[in-house]
């Protein structure tokens, strides 16, 4: 399952793009309760909206965003039947991508 | 009266060693600074990314977020401009150890509006920066954070 859920809404001639990501967002000074041990940094990094397969937003994003990241943008415009794409890649290297259709 | 004269002068002799000292390691009195003076790290982070432009304060940025939050592991925030031409908007949390949070590249399809959810060590002052082609504007609103530290 992707770790992307995205939502959208059209509000006034302008669609609203919701996501919601599962990512845990360490930012690498947190230690673990049992062992002591640092939590290595985990968090991330870049952060891709396409809309129709034009790039729409690029994102840098820190581990100051909290564990699950969730953000809102406002889409001047856009029609049912339009696609969204998300993706993400964090400091590791892991990425996801989740497609969406304007409802 | 030469006691106190001699006195005078192993003090004035052990304040210059001091100074000496202070004055050979400038560089090491400048890292420390930067270290422990948080807002130095928000400057240079400002420096960092935005080069030497200027930075104009701006009332037509709006910022929604709680002055005090509960729980500083999840502060929702929203940022709205009246701005035209915005074609980035950064997130920054200035007592944070990285205070930078992030910034987003938006394109001329968006409409300035960005929401978010960011982890606030501290009470502390969360700063938006918006680029227009006009150049770069400011603003910042305070938190108040009851249960932060580092366990976020």
């Amino acid at each position: 399952m992707s770790s992307i859920k995205i939502r959208t809404k059209r509000m006034d001639g302008n669609t609203q793009i919701r996501m919601l990501i599962a990512h845990p967002m360490e930012h690498g000074r947190n230690r673990d309760v049992k062992t002591n041990a640092l939590i290595p940094a985990h968090f991330i990094q870049e952060i891709t909206v396409e809309h129709n397969k034009n790039v729409i937003i690029t994102g840098n994003t820190g581990a100051n965003i909290s564990k699950d990241p969730y953000f809102a943008f406002m889409l001047k415009g856009g029609n049912v039947g339009d696609k969204i794409t998300i993706s993400w890649v964090d400091n590791l290297g892991n990425e996801d991508t989740q497609d969406h259709i304007i409802n | 009266m030469t006691d106190s004269r001699r006195a005078f002068i192993k003090k004035s002799v052990a304040i210059s060693g001091y100074s000496m000292i202070a004055l050979a390691s400038p560089k090491a009195n400048a890292e420390w600074l930067t270290e422990t003076t948080s807002t130095d790290i928000l400057q240079q982070t400002l420096k960092r990314l935005f080069k030497d432009q200027k930075i104009i304060e701006s009332d037509k940025i709006d910022i929604r977020i709680p002055k005090t939050a509960e729980n500083g592991a999840a502060v929702p925030i929203t940022v709205t401009s009246s701005l035209n031409n915005v074609e980035s908007i950064a997130i920054l949390v200035e007592k944070n150890p990285i205070p930078l949070a992030a910034k987003f590249e938006l394109s001329p399809d968006l409409a300035p509006f960005v929401s978010a959810r960011l982890k606030i060590a501290e009470s502390s002052a969360v700063a938006v920066i918006v680029e227009t082609d006009q150049g770069f504007f400011t603003a910042s609103e305070k938190v108040i954070v009851t249960l932060g530290g580092c366990e976020i």
